[in-house]
């Protein structure tokens, strides 16, 4: 156990340092978030939206940025050919759990700038801040889980920006719904005890989409 | 080191309906080596991947083992070492860098790994370039890097596919070297049309004779 800790940090570490050379999915996701939340700024005018519609659209940049950015870690993988020297070093199981942490920081140093910017642009109140915590960062583990998951069998194909969105909106269809709801009703001020029902979807939903991947990914990463 | 033996039973292995190899047996053992040879697109990759582990045959059977003991599948890698040319290192990582991430990776102690690695890298000519870039490397020192990535952790089982590609005079004595030590210790495979690296190995096998 303590080796598949020290060797999935590892592989989170080394991928971190080469993202922060690279820049290979940070500046795309950059320039993403940035173009779709300055369209929702011209979209909105000076329209006063309900919050309700906001988190709707809150949690579409996310999803969006998050099929954006979260499939490449596995395809550049692929596509530079260092996934055979990463299979001659390591087993499947510190791959997919270094890439996950990896995706996990990514996506909410991401979130956080996006929610920075949606507030800023949209006038979003946040009324239950502490059950809006709780959403957010459950309902992004559940889409780093999944995403990681389909990205690692997307890598294998030939058609790999295509196939993300048909593969994930099935996989992701309950985590976002839950997801949009317990986010809806948090924003609204509803109390944190009345979103039990939400929480536990999504902390099942987590544990289920993780359990299966680390039992999968091995049949995905050996050809 | 412990006596490592891979044994193939009736190898098959076929892609879309095409029969790369079949019925493909041969056994090998510490301080024995062999050389695959073939024409371009024979095989001779795919059979290194299979016993790399990488790929699985369509049939048939391969297993390692270590010291009379079954070695499992996903425990191969820990015994392998491959220079390939389908094979690359972190571009973003310097050649330092690239090797000590592998060799921690692959559960090696980390307290000597720097002078291990120093010592490898002085090996392939690579340790006056060792905190650049891989992306400012070119292609024969990239070989030289990928060779040192294939011994780094002193493999039982060494596998090289086409390793003269993209080198000097030099870097080809380096071969010649590694392979010299790794015969008298390990497990030799080398996958090549090179007449002169024939003459390496004690045994060939043509992969034309299993179509």
């Amino acid at each position: 156990m303590a080796d598949l800790i020290r060797t999935s940090l590892l592989i989170f570490r080394k991928d971190f340092k080469s993202e922060l050379r690279s820049r290979y999915v940070i500046n795309s996701l950059l320039m993403f978030v940035l173009v779709t939340i300055s369209i929702i700024r011209f979209a909105i005018g000076d329209e006063k939206i309900e919050n309700e519609v906001l988190t709707g659209l809150l949690w579409i940049v996310i999803f969006f940025s998050a099929s954006s950015g979260l499939s490449r870690t596995f395809v550049k993988e692929e596509e530079k050919e260092t996934s055979i020297a990463l299979k001659l070093s390591s087993d499947s199981s510190s791959v997919i759990i270094g890439k996950l942490i990896f995706n996990l920081v990514l996506t909410f140093a991401l979130n956080i700038l996006i929610l920075i910017l949606f507030i800023l642009i949209t006038d979003y109140q946040i009324k239950n801040l502490s059950g809006f915590v709780i959403t957010m960062i459950l309902g992004n583990f559940g889409l780093v889980s999944a995403s990681t998951i389909i990205a690692a069998i997307i890598s294998k194909a030939n058609s790999k920006g295509t196939l993300y969105p048909v593969l994930s909106f099935p996989v992701l269809l309950p985590l976002l719904l839950t997801v949009i709801n317990a986010t809806k009703l948090a924003s609204a001020g509803v109390d944190t005890g009345r979103l039990n029902g939400e929480i536990m979807i999504l902390i099942s939903y987590s544990i289920v989409v993780t359990v299966t991947s680390l039992m999968l990914f091995k049949y995905v990463w050996e050809d | 080191m412990s006596l490592t033996e891979i044994k193939c039973e009736n190898l098959s292995k076929s892609y879309s309906g095409r029969t790369i190899f079949k019925d493909l047996s041969f056994n090998i053992s510490s301080s024995q080596s062999l050389t695959v040879t073939g024409s371009n697109g024979s095989g001779k990759s795919t059979l290194i991947k299979v016993i790399a582990n990488l790929i699985h045959s369509s049939k048939g059977n391969i297993s390692v083992r270590s010291d009379n003991i079954d070695v499992p599948r996903d425990k191969w890698f820990e015994k392998t070492g491959l220079l390939s040319p389908y094979l690359n290192l972190y571009d973003e990582l310097t050649g330092f860098e690239n090797l000590d991430f592998f060799y921690r990776l692959k559960g090696k102690d980390g307290s000597n790994s720097h002078d291990k690695i120093d010592l490898v890298l002085h090996k392939v000519n690579l340790y006056e370039k060792r905190n650049e870039l891989l992306k400012n490397y070119s292609s024969g020192m990239k070989q030289k890097l990928k060779l040192a990535f294939a011994v780094l952790h002193e493999p039982e089982i060494l596998l090289l596919d086409e390793p003269r590609s993209n080198l000097d005079k030099a870097g080809i004595d380096m071969i010649y070297e590694v392979s010299a030590e790794q015969k008298k210790k390990g497990i030799l495979i080398i996958a090549t049309n090179d007449e002169d690296d024939k003459e390496l190995c004690d045994s060939i096998l043509s992969i034309e004779d299993y179509k």
